[in-house]
């Protein structure tokens, strides 16, 4: 099949009405889903705030110092991440992998920082089964470890499909693109929660 | 190429070949094609609708005659509970969604939906789910705490069988596949329309079931996480909705009902649009009022997130919770009406036809409009409090859901079944089964109001003789067995006919919309070439142009959008078959059930062979093939009529 066909054939199979990536605009959509999954979680952990019948309270646990330097970790790997794109969209092709590994191993750091901090509250008495502060703020930053834990896969398989198959220009940054846009949604939800759940408590 | 599908590069095919199968079972499980996978949505919901539709069965048998003892309290309490989760997550919803499925892309002139393996995967989970659901009840019983699972009856301490965790897990993960295949659906009517088809010129089915998918997509996520809070409960010992350590059972209820309420339009909403293609089909008008029908749609979704507390009035909300909620209630009658009104406006002055399809489209109306307005009865708070848990709640839900959207489904399969089978009903027995079902229907439903306007409470297993609701039970099971002979004789009609050949014309209906400007099955690709639309009704447009000049200004507006016609032979990309959609769901099967008997390695490694066939699915991209297809432009006029 000569190019010019495929060509051709593109053109009749791939028109799209309003000229943006499919895959962006199911991020997007999963995205708003999202939203109103992280939504629910948080509602529910401001609703059993003050309502757990023993302790330990979230005063009796909670680390400012420490959660800080993992929040901010945590976005440096979005600043990262902007710079993993940039260099793949003007080919670029072994700083995008650097930085692309960078923002990996960011979020590897502050999954690091939450399994140290879930082991040291398991250490000072609280768990899941303790009161209802365990159980919702072990679900709530459990749910978005793991999402940042898929991010990361998300972030490594790209990294080692850059090996496998040609990786440059728009045609491939449309996906690192997406994977982007989560990557950043995880992190405003990161800071939505730094706010409500750990500053709230010392106001 | 920034848009759209990349095409694989050869010989990179993962980790093993890609399936190529085109007929036999392994072709249906690797398929990706959207009128296969619609095919199986609509053929399940159907097998899961007759199993809910026995369990109802049995509830009638067991309330024909008071004090009677044919199934124990706990049966009777499996079996509604069954009944309901059935026909709302696995019949109802998932027939509309595979309507849409087959007929979405159709009528917006696309080959498929924008992402074919998640559609696969949407299926999949789907259907997989319900047959977990079902292994139920043999494996200790089915979940027997009633559709919504009101906390704290679900509770372990309560609770301590295992259908509750048959309950929360399986909607849990078919609700996975839901949200996929809306998100999926929303992207392919944005972004897949043919040249021409602008958003004011999708018909109106496509249009409402976009709607349905917003409503997919910001309503499931609150039933998650309580699912996902229930699961945890009771596999990881957490405290969500333990009332002993301070848990408030009413925040099951908030996020149920948060999900709830959306997740009655999610079933109407393409009932809704079904009505909106039948009418004007057989009324030979265009829609009457078509902008006002899909703002109305809109706002009808949009209003259904701000009215949940509806379903919680004699909760103790308080007056003015119970009053904000009674008055966006009642707001929502205004665009449902309009929808109303623009039905009998689209009939008025038409050449209307009965066919079977259109006498179903006229029961929904009659059967919708009734259970429309004992929903504004019970959104009076006071009303309420004396209808909360009656059976008058019992007939005023069977309305809507019943009557509206399974009588709108049912016109849609005489409507589309030419289409989808190539074969067509036969109209005579039809409409004889057409009378035996709307009848049979209001003779089981109409007498539940009586019955609970007495004081009949729902979900009790028997009731005592002489206190005045013998005979309306009784009438109400006798109802049962006319709406089961209507059935049956539309199931026989359907097996009699897909016993016969191919016969269906192209266009039996003197149709409106693109699905009747492609063949009857259409072919895999759906359109040889994709057609250039200059009207809300494209194909009456082409097969009628000297009716264009009474049409508005938008259908006759020129369109910069419309591209050249093509050359005459063209290359069609299709998309490849997939073995991973099914492999990953058959991981969140077993998981599943790992997840029921608490065995932590099989959690494990479920969730490991999860993100291995994610990877694994990546990894092997779209891939498919380029088809040559002789473009031949279907002669529209030379379908004509049955």
């Amino acid at each position: 099949m000569s190019s010019a066909t495929v060509a051709a054939a593109q053109a009749q199979g791939d028109h799209r009405s309003t000229n943006l990536p499919d895959i962006k605009l199911l991020m997007w959509l999963f995205l708003a889903s999202d939203c109103m999954m992280f939504g629910a979680l948080i509602a529910t952990y401001m609703i059993y705030r003050e309502r757990s019948l023993v302790g330990p309270f979230p005063v009796d646990v909670f680390d400012i110092p420490l959660t800080t330097v993992s929040t901010f970790v945590l976005l440096m790997s979005s600043f990262l991440m902007v710079l993993a794109l940039h260099y793949l969209r003007v080919n670029d092709i072994p700083k995008f992998r650097l930085w692309t590994f960078g923002t990996a191993f960011f979020g590897s750091i502050f999954l690091g920082f939450q399994i140290y901090e879930f082991r040291h509250f398991v250490d000072l008495g609280l768990t899941v089964h303790q009161n209802l502060f365990g159980t919702t703020f072990f679900i709530l930053t459990g749910t978005h470890g793991v999402h940042v834990a898929l991010g990361v896969l998300m972030l490594l398989g790209f990294l080692i499909s850059s090996y496998l198959r040609p990786t440059t220009g728009e045609s491939s940054a449309v996906y690192l693109d997406v994977i982007a846009l989560y990557w950043h949604f995880v992190d405003i939800v990161w800071i939505v929660i730094f706010t409500v759940i750990y500053l709230i408590e010392f106001v | 190429m920034a848009i759209g599908r990349q095409t694989a590069p050869a010989g990179r095919a993962g980790l093993f070949p890609r399936p190529t199968w085109t007929t036999g079972w392994l072709s249906w499980l690797t398929t990706v094609d959207h009128k296969r996978l619609g095919l199986m949505y609509i053929i399940s919901s159907f097998i899961f609708m007759g199993l809910a539709s026995l369990e109802a069965f049995i509830i009638r048998l067991q309330l024909a005659r008071p004090e009677q003892q044919l199934v124990s309290p706990d049966v009777f309490n499996q079996l509604f509970t069954m009944h309901g989760m059935t026909m709302v997550f696995f019949a109802i919803m998932p027939l509309g969604i595979g309507l849409a499925n087959y007929f979405v892309p159709l009528m917006i002139g696309a080959r498929d939906l924008a992402f074919p393996r998640l559609n696969a995967f949407g299926y999949w989970v789907f259907s997989l789910a319900g047959i977990f659901l079902y292994t139920s009840w043999f494996l200790g019983g089915a979940p027997d705490a009633g559709w919504f699972g009101y906390s704290p009856l679900t509770s372990l301490t309560y609770n301590p069988g295992n259908g509750i965790d048959f309950y929360s897990i399986s909607l849990l993960t078919s609700g996975f596949g839901t949200l996929v295949t809306a998100i999926n659906l929303i992207v392919t009517v944005v972004n897949m329309r043919a040249p021409g088809m602008t958003m004011m010129r999708i018909p109106l089915f496509a249009w409402m079931v976009v709607v349905m998918s917003f409503l997919i997509i910001f309503a499931f996520p609150p039933l998650t996480i309580a699912l996902f809070q229930l699961t945890l409960d009771r596999v990881f010992g957490t405290l969500h909705y333990v009332p002993e350590a301070g848990a408030l059972p009413i925040l099951w209820q908030h996020f149920f009902w948060i999900f709830g309420h959306p997740e009655v339009y999610i079933i109407i909403m393409p009932a809704f649009g079904i009505i909106s293609e039948i009418i004007p089909t057989f009324s030979r008008k265009p829609l009457f009022g078509y902008p006002i029908m899909v703002l109305s749609g809109i706002f009808i979704g949009f209003m259904g997130f701000a009215v949940w507390s509806h379903h919680m009035f004699t909760t103790g909300l308080g007056p003015v919770a119970n009053t904000a909620f009674a008055l966006t209630s009642f707001v929502i009658g205004i665009p449902t009406g309009i929808k109303i009104f623009n039905w009998l406006g689209t009939m008025w002055g038409g050449s209307v036809r009965f066919t079977v399809a259109m006498l179903y489209a006229v029961a929904f109306l009659v059967t919708f409009t009734l259970g429309g307005i004992t929903g504004i009865m019970v959104a009076i708070p006071p009303f309420d409090a004396q209808a909360q848990d009656t059976y008058f709640v019992v007939a005023h839900f069977h309305y809507v859901m019943g009557g509206g959207a399974l009588l709108a489904y049912l016109g849609a399969l005489y409507y589309w079944f030419p289409k989808m089978s190539g074969r067509m009903l036969d109209e005579r027995l039809g409409k004889v089964s057409f009378w035996f079902t709307v009848i049979g229907f209001h003779t089981i439903f109409f007498p539940q109001h009586i019955l609970g306007l007495m004081g009949m409470p729902r979900r009790i297993q028997t009731y005592e003789a002489n206190i005045g609701l013998d005979f309306y039970n009784f009438l109400s099971t006798a109802g049962t067995f006319i709406m089961a002979i209507g059935v049956i004789m539309l199931a026989f009609d359907v097996f009699r006919q897909l016993r016969k050949p191919k016969w269906a014309p192209n266009d039996p209906w003197d149709g409106r919309t693109l699905e009747w400007a492609t063949t009857s099955p259409p072919p895999h690709y759906d359109f040889a070439v994709l057609p250039q639309v200059t009207d809300r009704d494209p194909v009456w447009a082409w097969k009628h142009p000297e009716l264009l000049e009474t049409r508005d200004a938008i259908s006759r507006a020129v369109d910069e959008d419309t591209q050249p016609e093509p050359a005459r032979e063209v290359m069609i990309h299709l998309p490849g078959q997939s073995w991973w959609p099914f492999l990953m769901s058959a991981a969140i099967f077993v998981g599943s059930y790992a997840l029921v008997y608490r065995n932590v390695w099989l959690m494990i490694a479920s969730a490991f062979f999860v993100i291995l066939t994610g990877f694994g699915w990546a990894f092997e991209g779209v891939g498919g093939h380029y088809e040559k297809v002789k473009a031949e432009k279907i002669d529209i006029k030379a379908g004509g009529q049955a």
